[in-house]
């Protein structure tokens, strides 16, 4: 007892302050990707390379549409080694998580020359054709209030719905004295009958599609149910084939989506803070 | 294992019928209409050889039968014999070895459910990686595509064996935990507290990540290999670009393979002192836990700080490794293994001085070693109850052949001791990366990879930190994949489990769970 006193005492207090103070990181780690569209003269290395398909490109004649989705991305930093022309660089932002998943999603349209290389930058602008923008329904304002009510303390339930289990050692984490989680009042609970938030990783596989589905019913309303790490917003690198599914969303209605591969214990933060109205999202610049 | 082979064509004469050895560490035997059971009973007897692993390839197109392949290995022998067995198209059924050999029970099911091959004498032969409400299908048949969207699932559940007798209950657990682990059921029968048996059901995370191999660009595989289990990224990223360098017949520039040794021996630690931990919480010791987890966090620090990911992802490329580390990386490298050094020590020395923490781990999920040997039991929990196994010491790869290291063996495979291997395990590993970190790291890091031919097979063998990760490919055209068998530590280790927790009371179960620690993403894949 005397020993474990005297080494808690040596230790002294380790729990780092974010978000009030920003996240001490490496230097060298890689965070969003962002693109200069402007700047950008050829995105077909890049799309070349990207594990994910988080980059795609459309062309019809002598135009392209470039479509990158940061739902979709692993942040392996191949997309800023593969162009050239130094226009996809890798910053250090991490704070993605979003209500909206089209957020994730930036369109940009280029007139192309007769290699194939872009002559112009046409609109860039966020969001996606593909993936319904819901900001202004009615439903998300009726959410809204929903996690405003349950912002003082929180109940997390995690679900693995078929991660890797990389998304459950950074989960883990939250637990640790350095990222404390429990000093937000939110503690993981063992049952989703405790639980306010479904916190889900994984691209949702056929095999864990009902477990899933009977712990988001068990659940008391109400409820708010956050999508972890590419495979969770899209079925990241497993995509949708036979046996999995692409993505939460696809089985149960998605409250914030957390973008990383997997995300950082502050990332995570960031996203649970966010679905329960205690952090803003920040939305990152989507040219320059 | 040139003897090995003379003495097997003396044996069996013409069902041997060719040998191949593309690689001076791979022998590849060809078998006829064989006999694989006289075969692998005659290897185990006269040789000793142990069954690393078994699987199925389909290739009807190219030479009109299924292929079964059982990978050997033996003590002191850094090569591997692969034997291979043609199931015929018309007749597809291969002879089980479950009966004699437990080890590869899951094994030879997996190849049932994915390529509809029956193991004829199969004591349990029910499906295993598809759940039985799955339409029949098999995936990893060629003719199978990988988008095909199966219908709403319809047929019957699993069954479980009932629990019999008075006072007998059923305790079903999972696949949703209460803890943050991965899903996969856990059916008790106990009687009173202490467990009589434990049936698993796994592969609830089966993401078709075998057959995704097939699609993907090589160098895009890489990345899929990396989410295999994501506590052993590096070191399944390590086992694929290393099968694919082999096939490729490239060398990988020297430095490259010592950053792999330390990054391989990083993920080992980081891993280990986050189990120490977790069994420390697991008997209520949350003290010890809090220190583990400071601990492993100034790991995943380091990790970022070289590789740009806390879990050392998109670092390991074919051909070396995606970037060179410069002086402040090192000086980072150096201190940080100092201090978790002395951080470590402490840690170890607060466990050992806890008597309860003691008491609850000695004697609890006893794992004999004779059943260790039956199993088939590989890594950390081989270890602990006498499988003398260590892929890093037995089939040098990377630049481990260059540093001295023990491989901690004992004999009593309790929860304790499944510990002190870790123990033991970081004690070494840190030894490793100071070594490797004083030889000076300059000169290329990445070697470019040439075009790799079809058709080109070759197998990788890693000691991640659960234990013997075995990568097995076939080259395609433009750079594609014809077939990647993956076969994780965990695919081997749970039977252990079963075994581990009879009798013990189901309180200890999350303990001896912890013990083991496997990977439920690396067993369904």
């Amino acid at each position: 007892m005397f020993k474990i006193i005297q080494k808690t005492i040596a230790t002294g207090i380790v729990t780092r302050n974010y978000p009030a103070e920003p996240a001490k990181i490496s230097e060298h780690f890689r965070g969003r990707p962002h693109f200069d569209f402007e700047k950008w003269t050829d995105a077909r290395p890049a799309a070349e390379v990207c594990p994910t398909g988080a980059i795609s490109l459309r062309d019809s004649d002598d135009s392209r549409k470039v479509t990158v989705d940061y739902g979709l991305c692993v942040f392996c930093g191949l997309c800023a080694e593969a162009s050239s022309d130094k226009a996809v660089r890798i910053t250090q932002e991490f704070e993605l998580a979003t209500k909206n998943r089209s957020n994730l999603v930036l369109t940009a349209g280029y007139t192309l020359n007769a290699d194939g290389t872009h002559r112009q930058l046409g609109t860039v602008r966020r969001g996606s054709e593909n993936l319904k923008a819901d900001a202004e329904s009615v439903m998300q304002k009726a959410r809204e209030t929903i996690h405003k009510l349950l912002g003082r303390s929180l109940a997390i339930r995690e679900v693995d719905a078929g991660s890797c289990n990389g998304c459950e050692v950074e989960i883990v984490a939250l637990n640790n004295p350095i990222h404390d989680i429990e000093r937000f009042g939110i503690q993981f609970v063992a049952s989703p009958r405790h639980a306010d938030m479904l916190l889900v990783t994984g691209p949702v596989t056929r095999n864990m599609e009902l477990a899933l589905l009977k712990t988001y019913w068990a659940m008391p309303e109400p409820k708010v149910v956050v999508a972890v790490g590419a495979c969770g917003i899209s079925g990241g690198i497993f995509g949708e084939n036979y046996a999995s599914l692409g993505g939460v969303d696809k089985v149960i209605p998605v409250d914030v989506y957390i973008p990383g591969c997997p995300p950082r214990p502050q990332a995570l933060l960031h996203g649970i803070l966010l679905a329960v109205g205690r952090l803003g999202e920040k939305l990152f610049r989507d040219t320059r | 294992m040139s003897a090995v082979f003379e003495a097997l064509q003396q044996k069996f004469g013409a069902q041997i019928q060719a040998m191949s050895a593309q690689r001076e560490d791979e022998i590849f035997l060809l078998v006829g209409d064989p006999d694989v059971r006289a075969l692998t009973e005659y290897l185990r007897k006269e040789f000793e050889a142990r069954l690393v692993t078994v699987f199925a390839e389909d290739r009807r197109s190219a030479e009109g039968v299924f292929f079964n392949y059982y990978v050997f290995e033996r003590k002191d022998d850094t090569r591997y014999l692969i034997v291979r067995a043609p199931v015929r198209v018309d007749d597809p059924k291969f002879p089980s070895l479950s009966a004699e050999l437990p080890a590869v029970n899951w094994q030879e099911r997996e190849i049932q459910d994915c390529f509809g091959l029956k193991p004829v004498g199969h004591p349990n032969p029910r499906r295993v990686a598809l759940h039985d409400n799955w339409p029949d299908v098999h995936p990893l048949r060629k003719d199978f595509p990988l988008e095909t969207v199966l219908p709403p699932f319809e047929g019957e559940r699993h069954i479980y064996r009932p629990a019999l007798g008075e006072g007998v209950f059923q305790v079903p657990v999972g696949p949703v935990h209460a803890g943050t682990i991965e899903p996969g059921h856990f059916n008790f029968a106990v009687a009173g507290e202490p467990i009589l048996y434990l049936q698993l059901r796994m592969f609830y995370t089966h993401k078709g990540t075998e057959k995704l191999f097939e699609k993907l660009t090589i160098d895009k595989a890489v990345f899929l290999a990396e989410s295999v289990s994501g506590d052993s990224s590096f070191s399944h990223g390590t086992a694929f670009c290393q099968a694919i360098e082999r096939a490729a017949q490239m060398d990988v520039p020297l430095r490259s393979l010592i950053m792999r040794t330390i990054l391989l021996e990083l993920e080992r630690i980081y891993n280990h002192v986050g189990d120490i931990g977790a069994i420390a919480t697991d008997v209520g010791f949350v003290v010890a836990n809090a220190h583990a987890s400071r601990l492993k966090e100034m790991l995943a620090g380091l990790n970022e700080q070289l590789s740009g990911n806390r879990l050392l992802r998109s670092m390991v490329c074919v051909g070396g490794v995606r970037r060179a580390w410069d002086s402040a990386q090192l000086v980072s490298l150096r201190g940080t293994v100092d201090a978790f050094a002395s951080e470590f020590q402490d840690l170890i020395a607060l466990i050992d001085s806890s008597e309860s923490t003691r008491d609850r781990l000695e004697q609890t999920g006893v794992l004999r070693p004779e059943k260790a040997r039956d199993l088939g039991i590989v890594g950390v929990a081989g270890r602990a109850s006498g499988m003398d196994l260590d892929t890093r010491r037995d089939h040098p790869y990377a630049a481990y052949g260059r540093y001295s290291f023990r491989v901690p063996v004992y004999h009593v495979g309790d929860v304790s001791h499944r510990m002190q291997v870790r123990i033991d395990e970081v004690n070494e590993s840190l030894g490793i990366i100071r070594s490797a970190a004083k030889e000076s790291l300059d000169g290329d890091f990445c070697a470019k990879a040439p075009p790799i031919p079809a058709d080109r097979c070759a197998l990788s063998a890693v000691e991640g930190w659960r234990g013997e990760i075995i990568h097995w490919i076939r080259t395609g055209a433009n750079n594609h994949l014809e077939r990647c068998k993956i076969k994780d530590p965990s695919l081997n280790n749970w039977p252990a489990l079963v075994e581990a927790v009879q009798g013990n009371i189901i309180a200890d179960f999350p303990v001896i769970n912890k013990s083991f620690n496997l990977s439920y993403s690396g067993t369904d894949r």
